[in-house]
């Protein structure tokens, strides 16, 4: 056993020191096995992550076992994921077209850098210091909540668990359940501390915390001038967005303010609803082990008198055309972020999701993170490996049968991803702004690797060339 | 049937026993056994850490030691998966028409064990005798690439004596995971404790595995904890009769270190 790094920063707390004093950033994270040894150090986390993964993972394998069809769902998923990977360009068009028909504006971004400004020049054009957002990853990606607060705009959380994180100036650790690493005595002493409105005889009973939150929440629901979301689906063919989630608090969202806008990865879109009823019935049962989910909210543009009257559809790419031209890697952009693989890892189950320096921890974060930022930074060299190659989460996944396999595992593994996004490094995102991804700003990241060089005869290790290990 | 033993670097250098102890079970059935002394690795370490490349050469050499013969025989469902999983993707990345033929020839005929013992010769109750309480811990290479089922238990359940114990979350991983174990290692220690804790919590004397990678990873933490519960692969629980007992239930380096520690030769 090597000792933890105690000279590098302490992945269980979250960096003050960064480029905005107060919140977490995921700049300078130790390597993987760094942050991972202080985490299997902390008994109270292995013992909480250990109770939490089992009992979600008994209550999905039942909810699938439901299912006579499951298998046949999972390749439907994926035959349509990998049909619209393929065809993004047309579709992406076609779903810019139709947002704009139904009264939306469309927004491409290349990278965080732009989608923050994007977005922050929209919220300033509104006059509001202030925006409510529904829990949403890709702007946990982008760190949205800092960029906002540079300009003295504030973002208010209002899934319950991202509120939890955000007052306890923390980072999210699993992809479904954010504060998985908080128990009830730590959560009623953020509220206590970080929440002016909390009644002072705050106890730890659920009921009671949620009851404190939903009125600390309503006062930022009713008086939010822009909300900002994700989405889980957005559906080419009538331009409509789709969010899922559990507690009511995404719909608010999502239909009080004024101005809306929504970031979304360009690998979120589905050609038809009839494709999405396929991710319907299986994310739930994957996700939460729920037959079918709770609250799902769909919109298209805008509807005059009722809900946003102004809304925007920020189109993210920061790295996932790089990862589209990995010919394996590019099965990682068919994951719908349900959390299954987490559940069942016996890596993450040890570590947590903070040792993955990442918004996507466990098996697929650990393959998607360096897609996406390419593999400069020593917590992204370190990520691949931290895999014990079991399989377990290739067997539970909705939407990929090869995926995450070793096989993909071990392909990030070799493949030296850049991180950037192809199509502005080609440079025809600024001429020709939409036109751009899979066919026309990548000059063949859909054809399959060349040849390798030959090799005679396996050299000695380490002498793997210069690729990082 | 002509066999060809392919050991796999882990039984070679560090648990020979084993080897051996495949061909007496394969000989006992009536089953000629080779062992072409030109293989070598798989590949699977390189392929594994992300030298796919290298791996192409291994592939090579290991269709040509073993293109003569009928079947091919592991005692490592890891090694078999490398094979049977792998190499038909290696030989198409690679654009290597020559190989991708010699793996076609040779993937239907690789085999792990328990899978060739049981459902291609078709026998369960191979002549063992082991009286001892046994667990079997099924490797993830196992459970969840070459697919092998139950023929492992099916086998033990047909040797005499041998009481077998369930284990509790058995199909959890032992945390080995090759260079993980290495490169990550508080995790992968952190992962074997709970896969020992529920060893031990079965009172089996021997703990059972197709593959010697993971009860080289459980057997460490066994060993230091001073258990009392051995690790013997499954063909040398096979490979005991009444007249042949096994020497010794402990194997493998703990051995060799403990007749070093009594001053006998390696």
């Amino acid at each position: 056993m090597t000792a933890p790094d105690t000279t590098g920063p302490d992945p269980t707390k979250p960096d003050l020191t960064g480029p905005h004093p107060g919140m977490p950033t995921y700049l300078g994270m130790p390597p993987f096995p760094v942050a991972a040894a202080t985490a299997v150090a902390d008994s109270q986390l292995r013992r909480n992550l250990a109770h939490a993964t089992h009992t979600i993972r008994e209550k999905r394998a039942g909810a699938v076992a439901e299912l006579t069809d499951w298998q046949a769902l999972r390749a439907s998923a994926q035959a349509i994921k990998d049909h619209t990977l393929a065809n993004l360009d047309s579709y992406l068009l076609r779903l810019e077209d139709n947002v704009t028909k139904a009264g939306g504006h469309v927004h491409w971004a290349q990278d965080a850098t732009e989608a923050n400004a994007i977005v922050t020049r929209l919220v300033r054009s509104t006059g509001a210091d202030q925006v409510v957002k529904v829990k949403s990853m890709v702007t946990q990606e982008t760190g949205l909540n800092e960029a906002l607060a540079a300009e003295g705009i504030s973002a208010v959380e209002t899934d319950l668990a991202e509120l939890i994180v955000q007052l306890g100036h923390d980072r999210p650790s699993h992809i479904l359940v954010p504060a998985i690493h908080r128990n009830r005595a730590e959560i009623r002493e953020i509220f206590h501390r970080e929440m002016p409105d909390a009644p002072g005889d705050l106890t730890d009973d659920p009921a009671m915390l949620a009851a404190a939150a939903r009125t600390h929440l309503r006062q930022a629901f009713l008086s939010a001038q822009v909300g900002i979301s994700g989405a889980n689906f957005a559906i080419a063919d009538t331009g409509s967005l789709v969010v899922v989630e559990s507690e009511g608090n995404g719909r608010m969202c999502v239909t009080l303010p004024r101005t809306l806008i929504s970031v979304v990865g360009i690998e979120k879109i589905l050609p038809s609803w009839r494709d999405l009823e396929v991710f319907l019935a299986l994310r739930p049962r994957s996700s939460t082990a729920e037959r079918m989910n709770p609250y799902t909210s769909t919109w298209t543009g805008i509807t005059p008198g009722d809900g946003p009257q102004d809304f925007h559809l920020v189109l993210l790419d920061n790295g996932r055309t790089s990862a589209l031209a990995d010919h394996t890697g590019r099965q990682a952009l068919r994951c719908i972020r349900c959390s299954a693989c987490l559940n069942v890892c016996p890596v993450y189950e040890r570590t947590g999701g903070h040792a993955y320096g990442s918004p996507y921890p466990g098996p697929i974060g650990a393959i998607i993170s360096p897609l996406l930022r390419g593999v400069t930074s020593p917590i992204d060299a370190s990520l691949p490996f931290a895999s014990t190659l079991c399989g377990a989460c290739y067997d539970v996944c909705p939407v990929e049968s090869t995926f995450p396999r070793p096989s993909c595992t071990c392909a990030a593994r070799s493949s030296t991803p850049s991180g950037k996004s192809i199509f502005l490094r080609n440079g025809r995102y600024s001429t020709c702004p939409p036109m751009c991804f899979a066919r026309r700003g990548c000059s063949a990241p859909l054809s399959e690797p060349g040849p390798w060089p030959a090799v005679s005869s396996p050299g000695p290790a380490g002498s793997g060339a210069s690729r990082r290990r | 049937m002509r066999i060809g033993l392919f050991v796999t670097c882990l039984t070679d250098t560090l648990y020979p026993g084993t080897g051996r102890a495949v061909v007496t079970v394969l000989e006992r059935l009536g089953q000629q056994v080779d062992f072409p002394a030109a293989q070598s690795c798989c590949g699977q370490m390189h392929f594994n850490t992300g030298y796919r490349r290298e791996a192409t050469p291994m592939a090579h050499g290991f269709t040509a030691a073993f293109s003569g013969y009928e079947a091919v025989v592991t005692p490592s469902a890891s090694c078999a998966s490398m094979v049977r999983e792998y190499y038909p993707a290696l030989a198409a990345e690679a654009q290597d028409p020559g190989l991708a033929r010699a793996v076609a020839q040779i993937v239907p005929r690789t085999y792990e064990l328990s899978v060739f013992l049981a459902d291609v010769l078709g026998v369960t109750d191979v002549g063992a005798y082991f009286p001892h309480r046994v667990t079997y811990h099924p490797s993830c290479h196992s459970l969840r690439m070459l697919r092998v089922g139950d023929a492992p238990l099916r086998l033990l359940r047909a040797v005499r004596g041998l009481d077998l114990v369930d284990l509790p979350d058995a199909g959890s991983c032992c945390g080995f995971g090759g260079t993980f174990s290495v490169k990550n290692a508080d995790v992968s220690a952190a992962i074997c404790a709970d896969k020992v804790t529920a060893v031990r919590q079965t009172g089996a004397e021997v703990l059972c595995a197709a593959d010697n990678s993971c009860l080289m990873h459980i057997g460490g933490a066994l060993t230091r904890q001073r258990s009392g519960v051995a690790t013997m692969h499954l063909a040398e629980i096979l490979a005991c009769t009444e007249d042949a007992p096994p020497t010794s239930v402990v194997t493998g380096p703990a051995r060799r270190r403990a007749r070093r520690r009594a001053g006998a030769p390696g």
